[in-house]
């Protein structure tokens, strides 16, 4: 395809190899891991500034205030003086907190956090890990973070933080299950477990038209509804921010963490907001292929910039909505809702995987059949998990 | 039905983002301190005294030194000496002024009682919230100096309250002249007409 | 003999030696976490990397938190993590009963007839893997669903059954 000679589209690999030339042939993988390492550690570093201070002034536009806007024109400086802020501040450590697991917490669960981008294909030829089951490994690392959600709570000694620790915990590990169970279809449609092939078996265009993303199936759409909802709860972000949510046990897990260490922290929640956008767009819009073919002209990694960008407004109009949800609250919507669904969109994907050669005027009927299988169960549980809220019947001793 | 609950809420959040831009009405936010929002008349933070020219605002302080609002004060924030001399006041009577008159603005609560007892509308309340300074010991202890406003600035704040005072302070000084005259009038009757210097009799020589 | 495998070796071992010894329960449990990442590094150096993911998955994200709460939700006290008295004593029948296992272990590995191949692993795609399990192994996998099914629905059915003694209990 011509787009692929373009300059802009192959400019990356290009610098880095026009980087790395002088080397000798052994060293140029480990610089070349080197430089993808550098560059994913600053574009994801700069992105998390400017989120925090993109999220501040939408969601004060939202509220009908301006945001941030005294740090520098638009507040755009003001990324750096929270980054200030927080290098100054005193680090202050329990005397009868566990030294070691308090300064490891932060540590583990960053070190967790980065490594799910290295399997995330940011370009045609820009994915730093090409894995055989990079889907494995990217739910593995994330799955790792929750040890040092633990590690936190408990190196604090402070029986507050351990409760919030272990309902933090609650809520990572119910939404584990609709999060891997809604990407189990995406396997089973693509039939390979690596991010490239997945965004691969997404290429092309149906009618010369409408992408062949998996978004546009029935399955795909309710499965990238189930992955959004779980990826809300999985980086802890309203409205399932009850684990680090003000007034709730002060600040959960993180009460005894202050200045650099609560930044880590702070970073590592928006590390997994952005990697989880981005297995997303991955999975089920198509990772960095362009909507229509005129459009091929744009480098594959402006597309998957911008689609991330939008999963992440999306993020952010979302908090800007809704209010928290208890803690019993969201593990009844993970377990009678999310789980129960994301086992029948299985099935639907499935249904429509089998019904993939049916011409003619049977495909309204395929369509229509997958739309039933998805919409009818959501219906259902939506309902019967809505009934029987009324006035509390209270019994006294 | 199921999940419309919810759409209608981000269909809200996202009206609000949108008319932030385009809606100026909706964006109520002032940026201060470049732009100051416009303060209600009744609006009062701490008492200022009010002079009647602005020429020589200590020299006509209508404040005469009666100490009620120095007894009145709830937190005892006003601090009252009176004069040993006595200078005419606006209608021409000799009257006592404060020499030292300082009220504590860290303690005054601003509940305008001082205005309140007032008898000679000399005391009134102020709008200034900017008075922040370095020193936490006397550095907001106003003196008569500092409190010492024209009457056009009181004007300028309370304009309709400004405008009664006036108003009764005139037709107060109205009646008083009006009883004087009357008095004068009374007692140039009361008494026989006394007869005042002869007439220069024709042809006498003074 | 690699010199990567005798590190993941020691790292494996080491922290589980230190696990078992140790005074602290927390510790010995996180120590334990480090030890079977170790097992996931010595399967990704044996060319196996689906498994190795699946290690570090199962274990470092689901196993962990099972042995935490449970360790967790039956201490009552802090001091109850620390070690208890007749800890020698423990660990002496302890020791003796991992030696015991750990030879027969090693008998059956040095009796089986295991040919030291001298060229490349092979490289098991995740589509192979996918291929045997449903193919050759499908009957291994399909008694392993509904055990894992029946075990799910036990747990289900234990924690929904109200306590007659504490009926306020009930959801």
């Amino acid at each position: 395809m011509k787009t692929t000679s373009s300059l802009l589209e192959n400019a990356p690999v290009l610098l880095r190899d026009w980087a790395t030339a002088f080397l000798p042939a052994r060293a140029r993988w480990f610089a070349d891991s080197l430089i993808d390492i550098v560059a994913i550690l600053a574009v994801f570093g700069l992105l998390f500034a400017f989120l925090t201070l993109a999220e501040r002034k939408i969601l004060g536009r939202v509220q009908n205030r301006p945001g941030p806007n005294r740090a520098g024109w638009f507040g755009l400086l003001q990324p750096f003086a929270d980054g200030i802020k927080m290098l100054t501040k005193e680090d202050v450590v329990p005397a009868a907190a566990d030294q070691v697991l308090h300064f490891l917490a932060p540590v583990v669960l960053l070190a967790f956090s980065i490594l799910t981008f290295a399997v995330i294909p940011y370009g045609r030829n820009l994915v730093p890990l090409d894995l055989d089951a990079a889907v494995v490994f990217f739910f593995a690392a994330s799955s790792s973070t929750e040890l040092a959600v633990f590690m936190a709570g408990w190196a604090s000694h402070n029986k507050y933080s351990l409760f919030a620790a272990m309902r933090a915990l609650a809520q990572l590990v119910s939404y584990e299950l609709p999060l891997l169970l809604s990407v189990v279809p995406v396997a089973l449609a693509t039939g390979t477990l690596s991010t490239t092939g997945i965004v691969a078996a997404q290429a092309g265009w149906k009618w010369g038209l409408v992408p062949r993303w998996l978004v546009f199936t029935p399955w795909g759409a309710a499965a990238f509804a189930v992955f959004m909802v779980s990826a809300l709860a999985e980086s802890n972000r309203s409205p399932f921010d009850l684990p680090e949510a003000e007034s709730e046990l002060i600040a959960g897990h993180l009460t005894e963490y202050s200045g650099f260490k609560y930044a880590l922290f702070f970073m590592a929640e928006y590390f997994g907001m952005c990697a989880l956008s981005g297995m997303a767009v991955t999975l089920f819009l198509g990772g960095w292929q362009a909507p229509l073919p005129a459009l091929e002209f744009i480098p594959s990694y402006a597309w998957f910039a911008v689609k991330l960008l939008a999963l992440l407004s999306g993020f952010i109009w979302i908090r800007a909505t809704l209010p928290r949800l208890r803690i019993d609250q969201l593990t009844r919507l993970a377990w009678k809702l999310l789980v129960p669904l994301a086992l029948v969109n299985l099935v639907t994907a499935g249904f429509w995987e089998l019904s993939a050669g049916w011409q003619g005027a049977h495909q309204p009927l395929r369509w229509a059949v997958a739309i039933v299988l998805v919409a009818g169960p959501a219906l259902l549980l939506g309902r019967s998990l809505g009934s029987g809220i009324g006035p509390r019947t209270y019994r006294y001793a | 039905m199921f999940g419309t609950g919810l759409l209608q809420g981000l269909a809200v959040t996202a009206k609000n983002f949108a008319g932030s831009f385009l809606v100026r009405e909706r964006f109520v936010t002032t940026q201060y301190p470049e732009e100051r929002t416009k303060l209600p008349e009744a609006y009062r933070n701490f008492p200022f005294l009010v002079s009647e020219s602005h020429d020589d605002p200590l020299g006509t302080l209508r404040c005469v030194a009666c100490q009620i609002c120095e007894k009145e004060c709830p937190p005892q924030c006003i601090y009252i000496e009176k004069s040993r001399d006595k200078k005419p006041d606006a209608n021409g009577k000799m009257q006592i002024y404060p020499a030292i008159f300082d009220i504590d603005t860290a303690v005054c609560m601003s509940c305008q009682i001082c205005v309140e007892v007032c008898p000679f509308d000399a005391i009134k309340m102020d709008q200034v919230f900017e008075i922040a300074v370095t020193n936490r010991f006397d550095g907001l202890m106003l003196d008569k100096h500092a409190l010492a406003k024209p009457n056009e600035y009181f004007h300028s704040i309370h304009p309709t309250e400004a405008a009664e005072v006036d108003g009764r302070l005139a037709a107060s000084r109205r009646a008083a002249e009006e009883k004087a005259r009357a008095a004068a009038a009374a007692k140039a009757g009361a008494k026989p007409a006394v007869p005042g210097p002869p007439p220069p009799t024709p042809g006498a020589q003074p | 003999m690699n010199a990567i495998l005798l590190l993941i070796a020691l790292a494996t071992l080491g922290t589980a030696i230190v696990a078992m010894s140790g005074r602290n329960l927390l510790h010995s449990v996180l120590l334990l976490a480090v030890s079977w990442s170790g097992v996931a590094a010595f399967y990704l150096w044996a060319g196996a990397q689906f498994v190795a993911f699946a290690q570090v998955l199962v274990y470092l994200g689901a196993i962990s938190m099972v042995v935490l709460f449970a360790v967790l939700l039956t201490r009552r006290a802090r001091e109850d993590f620390g070690a208890p008295h007749n800890l020698t004593t423990r660990s002496r029948f302890a020791v003796a009963a991992g030696a015991a296992v750990a030879a027969v272990l090693l008998w059956a590995v040095s009796r089986s007839p295991l040919a030291g191949s001298k060229g490349p692993a092979p490289t098991v795609t995740v589509r192979d893997l996918g291929r045997q399990l449903l193919g050759q192994h499908a009957a291994a996998l399909l008694v392993i669903g509904v055990l894992l099914t029946l075990a799910l629905i036990g747990a289900v059915v234990l924690a929904a059954v109200d306590s007659p003694d504490f009926p306020e209990d009930a959801p």
